[in-house]
């Protein structure tokens, strides 16, 4: 009898996840990341499967990440993106998808305005569906990624002391990186403007502050979240100024910071607003490292759910 | 039920005698590389090469390979249950005399996946395999040219190659 290790047909949210899927799948990223240390970077494991990359949200690095997993796995992968594709002419959601899945797709990588959308695709598609950010929700592959960059560093999750500074209302990096810390017993704390703090942020399971020198201080690792101007982010803050001098991690504020703290960001950086250059291209900043581990980890995700 | 059929002695004179036979089979101005499949291969390949270290004082490059992203029995049941472990040949094969080694050889399937894993490193001078036990039983064309022990069983008979690093006892034993 073979016991599954990872038991789910999608990957939606961390939420759904248990630890110890989540731990397997940070483990098995380390073959895959061997796999792109090498001159030949090709594995045949996905040879023959089409993985569909559509996009309704624009997205240079989570598709770029994921097309280059899939081709390494020796996929077909293709991309659609909203702005070329036919839900424009009017087309739902389930006819766009049911016409995919009619092609024989073997793996749905979706990302969407609307929280719940890849679920809702989920439950109508036979072929695997990958979340790769719906609306507010989660975007789990952007949560493994950082917990496998941390793990790197940090090796254990057991007490270490994370905070997340930034847009928390809107962000759904911020839900799926608190529901992993959570599950593998890290501390959270947020932090933001009360203008971007949810209401009824406790229920998160994170200790809240609109402090950020108290966010920063015995922290062990530190994500900053892009503030979203194209999302209505403007509305929260007076000026990108006014949030820069408050809440922006420049090296100033880092002065009392422990001194193996890590520096994580999701990217794109709005340098100069959430995080200064210095500190984006610092010593303590681990943000190129997460790019370079994402593909491992779409390599892992795409391979476990590509049947 | 267990059987054995090489004791902890045997075993390492069979190891001792395999590595004097690469030695007597390889051309010692070539650089020579061991490569180890999955687990137990890794452990029989670092002792091999140590020896091989003794035996001519040259300096070999050891390999680890894991076949899984190559079988051509790999399910939705074994990816999600069997964690795949870093392949690790942190040099090229290219112009190298290549010795594959792993514990048992039967169907020649894992070896089959290792050759196809290995074109992707370099194309070696040439590749030669070691194992330990050879039991017959082929479903590929496959053939080892250093082998420890020749077994002939029958199907319902499994056999258990045993390792120091691993299980605290060398040794070959059959168990039913």
């Amino acid at each position: 009898m073979i016991t599954k290790n990872f038991a789910k047909k999608d990957l939606l949210s961390i939420s759904d996840l248990s630890s110890e899927e989540i731990i397997f799948l940070l483990n098995q990223t380390d073959s895959f990341r061997e796999v792109n240390e090498r001159d030949i970077k090709k594995v045949p494991t996905l040879r023959g499967k089409t993985v569909v990359n559509l996009f309704f949200e624009a997205s240079t690095r989570t598709r770029a990440s994921f097309e280059i997993a899939g081709k390494r796995l020796s996929a077909d992968v293709i991309n659609l993106s909203s702005t070329s594709s036919s839900s424009r002419k009017g087309e739902t959601l389930r006819d766009t998808a049911r016409n995919i899945e009619a092609m024989a797709t073997d793996v749905l990588v979706v990302r969407h305005p609307s929280s719940g959308a890849p679920e809702y695709l989920g439950r109508e598609l036979s072929c695997a569906v990958i979340n790769a950010g719906d609306g507010c929700h989660e975007h789990p592959t952007q949560a493994l990624l950082d917990l496998y960059t941390i793990r790197e560093h940090k090796k254990e999750f057991k007490d270490l002391n994370v905070s997340i500074v930034g847009d928390i209302a809107h962000s759904r990096v911020a839900r799926s990186d608190i529901a992993g810390l959570l599950k593998l017993g890290a501390n959270v704390t947020v932090c933001g403007p009360s203008t971007m703090i949810p209401a009824k942020a406790e229920c998160l399971g994170a200790r809240v502050t609109t402090n950020l020198d108290d966010a920063i201080r015995d922290a062990d690792v530190l994500i900053t979240l892009r503030i979203q101007l194209e999302r209505g982010g403007g509305l929260a803050f007076p000026s990108a100024r006014e949030y820069a001098n408050t809440f922006g991690i420049n090296e100033d504020r880092l002065a009392n910071a422990n001194s193996d703290l890590l520096i994580m960001h999701p990217g794109p950086i709005n340098r100069g607003i959430e995080m200064s250059p210095n500190v984006a291209d610092g010593p303590f900043s681990v943000i190129l490292e997460q790019v370079e581990y994402g593909v491992a980890c779409r390599m892992s995700i795409l391979y476990l759910l590509s049947g | 039920m267990k059987t054995e059929i090489l004791s902890q002695k045997k075993f390492k004179s069979a190891i001792k005698r395999i590595s004097h036979e690469i030695t007597e089979n390889i051309d010692l101005e070539f650089p020579l590389a061991i490569v180890g499949v999955r687990t137990r291969g890794i452990f029989l390949a670092q002792r091999i090469a140590s020896n091989i270290k003794h035996i001519c004082d040259i300096d070999l490059l050891v390999g680890e390979l894991d076949v899984t992203f190559y079988r051509d029995d790999l399910s939705s049941e074994i990816k999600r249950s069997k964690l795949v472990t870093k392949t690790s040949i942190p040099f090229s094969c290219k112009g190298k005399q290549l010795i594959l080694v792993d514990d048992v050889l039967q169907t020649g399937r894992t070896i089959r996946a290792a050759l196809s894993s290995l074109v992707n490193f370099g194309r070696p001078k040439f590749l030669r395999l070691a194992v330990m036990v050879d039991r017959g039983k082929r479903e590929f064309p496959i053939k080892a040219d250093f082998v420890g022990k020749n077994l002939s069983l029958d199907n319902k008979q499994s056999i258990k190659v045993l390792l120091k690093e691993i299980d605290g006892v060398d040794g070959v034993f059959s168990v039913c």
